[in-house]
């Protein structure tokens, strides 16, 4: 399958290693990775902000982009739920019915990436190895509005290596929520605080998700208070084989296109 | 259904000066308070994992929870479309019972009519059944204004109204309260209570019940909220715990019932639904322990005079909003306060209105106008979880975001310049549409390792808005090359 990678505006500009080990891992599962040099963004940090009107452009730009694809996969649940559930309401609410139509059927293409792994290609091991003991949180986007369900679990599971810790209160949001975590300092840190003390209680080396946005939150109260465990992004865990053990154990996805 | 059928010049909010439904405070602002409240944070952490969890075994249980939601949302949509039918039916039927009806467009004149009505019989006691809409329109503070004494019987509103605090929480309005504060209040304001009173639950209830036997005795006036008004028979019902509201709704000679225009339901059948969705996502039982049903007077058994107040008080403003008009649809149940993770940190004094929580969040600013609660729509993470327990599936999520675009637009249509976030917004969707720009703000962003100077996190103090992320986490230095910066160069071929 020939399938075109959705980076996300925040893994693109802030943690491109997410995407690198996105597109390694399809690749190593013997897809053809193309990625859209005209994408952007999907306009979730607008609708969410209020600035619905201003997001009709970004998802003109973002079908635009990726006209034509045969399948589109991204390694986060919130921009795939606002592909699903907010690109074409906004351009509707604008009148923009044509615009409607293209978001539709470009969401009906779009896949979260562990539901595109689990449910379209069918795999639950994708043949990675790492030799960490691992905690998941269930972000919010992809368990309430994607229904992921336990197909992120049932990767890990199948990860050579990996000690996989449940983590208590999982389903909790973590606080961050986009804007929110500004806007709402306070609340958003309280809610944080909680969610750091059941992944520290854990004694997990890992914190893992299948959001880069929860995940740059949880790790930047985490690195706040030099705890030693990390957030490492499902995609990296998954890309990860023998051949990227290195010294320093940090996770660099085996590239092998 | 439009204003005009119901006889009002275009579609008010609920009124300013009156009631509880704005704060003093924004959220963010009152909830950094609530935050630093460890002894809040405990009782309501505890108070709703409880209800969560009983809840939540209760609803299990059910094989055809997802249909009863389905059909509860339906039963509602179905209502609200054709809301002043069934209102005017529900008028007709008290009528033909012996009650009086009385149409209230807002709190203020609420208040007037059920003040007068008091006044009338001639008592200067009320006894009140547990209720949503009197305390939203401050019921109790116009008739103690009138001169008249007003005794809560719920247990929690009594402890609320004794420690001369206002309610936290929609089913229970003291959950912000644990047992030794309530045995502190109790001691301090009950005459005559045991001064050997303990914190054990049976023996401050047992407290309250001889405080509250003796009102219950001499009140010759109850006033009740409604759970719902059944239009086909001109029936009220009250669904409780306590056995107050029973008491309540049968003792007095006079019973006054201030009802929301949106608690109507068309027929008996509906009840058979909404009876079983409630409790469960209430109190996490598969049955209240009361449901009181009345319909008009007879003679010989119970009030011998009723009178049912409907009160608008900003609801049609509300069924006038698209997206929004699914909030009237809410039962009062509470399962979304009590799975939010912003409600159970910042508590529900945060939101400055008698509806707190979710469904708080998005009813308050739709009653009083977006403007008068424009840090409300902000107060969620939109993480969903409200959404998922609702008994009546009301997608409070989406009505968050829509609400937030309602406020974004009106501060476009108010001011002269736009807002320093309207200019970022409006500038990074400019460079998001173009990937030229889009690009050129990337490499903006890279800027950022100028600041971090070689250091894998960005500093600690950085100026706002930034800083309301830096104050309590890292935020990492940008990479030097964007992935599809880096993709495009390796893969041009």
């Amino acid at each position: 399958m020939k399938v075109a990678l959705f980076a996300t505006c925040l893994v693109d500009t802030m943690t491109p290693s997410v995407a690198h080990a996105t597109a390694a891992l399809l690749q190593r599962l013997g897809q053809e990775v193309v990625v859209p040099p005209a994408q952007a963004c999907c306009g979730q940090m607008h609708v969410n902000t209020g600035y619905r009107r201003e997001a009709v452009s970004i998802v003109a730009n973002h079908v635009r982009a990726f006209e034509g694809a045969e399948v589109i996969v991204a390694p986060s649940g919130s921009c795939v739920a606002s592909i699903h559930h907010q690109q074409a309401a906004v351009a509707r609410r604008a009148g923009d019915e044509a615009l409607a139509q293209a978001a539709e059927e470009l969401a009906g293409r779009t896949h979260e990436l562990s539901q595109f792994l689990v449910d379209v290609l069918g795999v639950t091991d994708v043949g990675a190895y790492y030799p960490h003991r691992v905690t998941y949180h269930p972000t919010c986007h992809s368990l309430r509005l994607l229904r992921v369900g336990d197909a992120p679990l049932q990767l890990l599971r199948a990860v050579r290596g990996l000690e996989l810790v449940e983590l208590p209160g999982a389903e909790q949001c973590c606080g961050f929520g986009g804007t929110f975590a500004v806007k709402n300092a306070d609340t958003s840190t309280a809610m944080l605080t909680d969610k750091m003390a059941n992944v520290l209680g854990t004694h997990a080396e890992v914190c893992t998700a299948g959001d880069a946005s929860c995940l740059m939150h949880i790790g930047g109260g985490l690195s706040r208070l030099r705890a030693g465990t990390r957030t490492v992004h499902l995609a990296e865990i998954l890309a990860s084989t023998e051949e990227a053990v290195t010294p320093d154990q940090k996770a660099i996805p085996a590239v092998t296109a | 259904m439009t204003a005009v059928d119901l006889g009002m010049p275009g579609l008010p909010h609920a009124p300013r000066g009156v009631g509880h439904l704005r704060g003093a405070e924004s959220f963010p602002d009152a909830a950094r308070g609530a935050l630093r409240n460890g002894q809040l944070r405990a009782n309501l952490g505890h108070a709703t994992s409880t209800i969560r969890g009983k809840r939540a075994n209760v609803v299990g249980e059910l094989p055809d929870w997802e249909q009863l939601r389905a059909a509860g949302k339906a039963l509602k949509t179905a209502t609200m479309a054709r809301l002043d039918e069934h209102l005017e039916e529900l008028e007709r039927q008290v009528t033909a019972r012996g009650g009086v009806v009385h149409w209230a467009r807002d709190a203020n004149e609420a208040n007037e009519i059920v003040t007068r009505l008091v006044q009338a019989t001639g008592t200067s006691e009320v006894v009140k059944v547990k209720s949503m809409a009197t305390q939203e329109i401050g019921l109790n503070e116009a008739l103690e204004a009138a001169g008249l004494d007003v005794f809560e019987t719920d247990l929690a509103e009594l402890i609320v109204q004794l420690g001369e605090d206002s309610p936290s929480h929609i089913l229970v309005p003291a959950i912000h309260k644990n047992r030794a504060e309530i045995r502190e209040i109790f001691a301090r304001t009950i005459p005559g209570v045991d001064p050997g009173l303990t914190d054990d639950p049976r023996q401050l209830a047992m407290a309250a019940r001889a405080h509250l036997r003796e009102r219950f005795l001499r009140a010759r006036v109850a006033v009740s909220g409604a759970n719902f008004g059944v239009a086909e028979t001109g029936t009220l019902t009250v669904v409780e715990s306590e056995g107050n509201g029973r008491m309540c709704l049968t003792l007095p000679e006079t019973l006054i019932t201030v009802m929301g225009i949106e608690k109507v339901v068309p027929t008996w059948r509906d009840l058979e639904v909404f009876l079983q969705l409630l409790p469960r996502s209430s109190t996490g039982e598969r049955m209240n322990p009361y449901t009181s049903a009345w319909a008009g007077v007879t003679p010989g058994d119970g009030p011998q005079e009723f009178h049912l107040v409907l009160l608008d008080n900003g609801r049609t403003a509300v069924l006038a909003d698209e997206v929004g008009r699914e909030a009237l649809h809410c039962i009062r149940c509470s399962a979304c306060l009590n799975v939010c993770p912003v409600y159970e940190r910042a508590g529900g004094h945060s939101y400055g209105s008698v509806y707190p929580g979710p469904i708080g969040a998005v009813l308050s600013p739709m009653l009083t106008g977006v403007e008068d609660n424009a840090s409300l729509p902000y107060a969620s993470s939109l993480c969903g979880a409200c959404y998922d327990v609702c008994p009546v599936a009301i997608d409070i999520p989406s009505i968050l975001v829509h609400l937030r675009g309602e406020h974004v637009e009106a501060v476009a249509r108010d001011r002269d310049r736009p807002t320093a976030e309207a200019v970022a917004f409006r500038g990074l969707a400019k460079a998001m549409s173009h990937p030229r720009l889009w690009h050129l703000a990337q490499r903006a962003a890279r800027l950022g390792r100028l600041v971090s100077r070689g250091r894998p996190t960005l500093p600690n103090a950085l100026p706002p808005p930034i800083s309301g992320w830096t104050r309590s986490r890292d935020l990492p230095t940008p990479p030097t090359k964007t992935f599809v910066q880096q993709w495009t160069e390796e893969h041009r071929s």
